[in-house]
């Protein structure tokens, strides 16, 4: 999706852009920006920035059921395309696989949520694995952008689960 | 039957597995590292969950880890594979205990098994032979030249906390068992803090013959026959293969009803591997058993005709072995080389990177098990083994000349391999005679450093 912006009267410049998304395709460019004087280029490469992992819906933790052959699997919160959770900013990644719980209770309030400065010592959530919840420290200092993953959701290891900036 | 099962494990194994499965109706939950995520052999898994760092003792070492994934992948049964998790008894405790069934014997008998003296006790009891020893350390020289007497000359002397080689020594007389039941105690304290040396008897260069064994859960054992591993270097088995040349029926026999009694008085189930060594008067000797599937096991595969894995499969899962031991047959002859991402010029030094050609062989009687393609990135962080390649012939001299073949069609670049070996092993006339024994390539094959 390109937005060439220009005050003047000059048609736009094809083979310019034509290079632009050349360059990015062979780059692996997500964005763009180009500007020069009044002449504004902002290119924007791939699906439209989304905060929750969009390949799959959240996924509800089910208990294991020892022999129950209608029971789905519960599919896990894949990382997110390395251009959405990456794209402008930085994740808190899942330093481990197990079950995601963003309050130490289900009536207490989340560690963390949208504009929470953490230290790298902050707990920003739990993640439970045999029946254990290990807190989950952030290990950056910023101010979180974007919950990713819901109480619940199943995580892998590396799996983003907030987005920050300094 | 089990409707999903989580294989822990990685590579070829685990490919193995899944496309066992696969042919079951049964769905598949892959775990990996975050090393091997995104490799082509996990999308023969139903779903793949990455589960670490590279680090084998931050992945897939990490009982939490494979439980968690086995929870998340809502599976009734997990696969440990080898190596790994496969023989550790708290493991398989704990997949129980979460009443997820582990593919593989009870714990009680992976236990007992596992240990060395308990291994011991139960051959005893099962009437199977065991190396002839001390049966517990020396307590003074005039005891050991006793059973020196008994057990006959050459005699190896082993230090008890020692361990992979370290601490032993040879004794020819009872002047250098004296001498060195002095030295070895000497070298055990310093080495180990612990001066406690006991005999066995050293059999020289012995062959390694180990039984397939499969038991069911309704008390059925059976053994698939035997496999020749006396192709070693360091301990490392490269070549495999079935049935053992230059051993009598009524030895192969004996060797197999004894790995089958040994199995009976454990109470194992599953599937297992007893090891002997054999020596040159084919008088075989308990060593240990295996309790797991194995690497070579698509040996016992092509000469057999079953499907290993899959009946592990089934035994786990309740179902009676569907066949008696006189319907278990061994037909023609089957051949394993073991190939390694190793540079053979360079103390088989681990040759990881990209391979950038791939061709592999095929042909009538060719099978070949391996995770790799070309493209396929070898890392540094796992065992180096890339591949089996198992050819089953009519004849043990066929088979030989068709791997001898498929190593020369076999194109592999950006790595090292051990090829190189393999075809000097193949095409030595120890080989060819069968007269391999688990000393032969370390002394004859391999250019020695200065």
């Amino acid at each position: 999706m390109a937005e060439p912006r220009s005050s003047g009267n000059a048609p736009f410049d094809l083979e310019k852009l034509q290079q632009l998304v050349e360059m990015m395709e062979k780059h692996g460019l997500s964005e763009v920006h180009l500007r020069r004087g009044d002449e504004q280029w902002r290119l924007r490469r791939g699906a439209k920035e989304v905060l929750q992992t969009v390949s799959q819906p959240p996924i509800q933790y089910l208990q294991p059921a020892p022999a129950s052959p209608q029971a789905p699997m519960a599919s896990v919160a894949a990382p997110a395309a390395a251009a959405d959770a990456n794209a402008g900013g930085l994740s808190i990644k899942s330093p481990t696989i197990g079950t995601f719980y963003s309050s130490p209770s289900p009536t207490d309030p989340p560690f963390v949520s949208v504009g929470t400065v953490v230290t790298p010592e902050t707990v920003v959530c739990t993640i439970e694995q045999m029946k254990v919840f290990n807190q989950i420290q952030a290990g950056v200092s910023g101010t979180i952008t974007a919950v990713l993953v819901q109480s619940g959701d199943a995580v892998e290891f590396d799996t983003p689960l907030f987005r920050y900036k300094n | 039957m089990f409707q999903r099962i989580l294989v822990a494990n990685r590579g070829e194994i685990a490919l193995r597995v899944f496309r066992a499965c696969r042919e079951m109706g049964i769905e598949t939950v892959a775990v990996c590292s975050a090393a091997d995520r995104g490799a082509d052999y996990l999308k023969a898994a139903n779903e793949s969950i990455c589960i670490g760092p590279a680090a084998a003792n931050q992945s897939y070492l990490v009982i939490k880890n494979i439980i968690a994934a086995a929870e998340i992948g809502n599976v009734q049964a997990i696969h440990p594979g080898y190596g790994f998790l496969s023989e550790n008894e708290h493991f398989a405790e704990v997949c129980r205990e979460c009443k997820i069934e582990f593919i593989g014997p009870s714990v009680d008998a992976m236990a007992k098994l596992g240990d060395k003296v308990t291994a011991k006790e139960i051959a005893k009891q099962a009437q199977v032979n065991l190396v002839p020893g001390s049966d517990g350390l020396i307590t003074s020289e005039a005891e050991a030249l006793v059973i020196a007497e008994r057990i006959g000359y050459p005699i190896l002397i082993k230090a008890t906390a020692g361990g992979g080689g370290k601490g032993m020594r040879v004794a020819r007389n009872d002047i250098s068992l004296k001498a060195g039941l002095k030295a070895a105690a000497m070298e055990a304290e310093k080495a180990f803090n612990n001066a406690g040396v006991y005999l066995e008897k050293y059999v020289e260069n012995p062959r390694h013959v180990e039984v397939q064994i499969i038991a069911d859960l309704h008390g059925e054992v059976v053994h698939l026959w035997e496999r020749d591993c006396s192709s070693q270097r360091r301990h490392q088995k490269l070549i495999e293969e079935s049935p053992a040349p230059n051993l009598p029926l009524s030895v192969r026999e004996d060797i197999c009803k004894a790995a089958v009694r040994l199995i009976q008085t454990a109470n194992y189930t599953n599937a297992g591997t007893v090891e002997f060594i054999v020596d040159k008067n084919n008088q075989f000797y308990f060593i240990e058993v295996n309790a797991r599937i194995q690497v070579e096991h698509p040996v016992t595969e092509m000469v057999t005709g079953i499907d290993l894995i899959q009946q592990q499969i089934r035994v786990a899962s309740g179902e009676p072995l569907p066949w008696k031991q006189r319907a278990i047959a061994c037909q023609g002859a089957a051949i394993e080389v073991r190939i390694n991402a190793e540079d053979p010029d360079n103390d088989f030094r681990p040759s990881p990177g990209k391979i950038t050609k791939l061709r592999v062989p095929g042909g009538h009687g060719v099978r070949w098990d391996s995770h790799i393609h070309e493209g396929y990135v070898v890392g540094p962080y796992y065992d180096s083994m890339i591949g089996k390649l198992i050819v089953h012939k009519p004849t043990r001299p066929e088979a030989i000349a068709c791997v001898k073949r498929c190593l020369d069609e076999f194109v592999v670049e950006g790595i090292k391999t051990t090829i190189p070996l393999l075809k000097r092993i193949l095409n030595h006339t120890a080989f060819v005679e069968g007269k391999m024994d688990t000393t032969f390539i370390e002394q004859n094959l391999l250019v020695k450093s200065s």
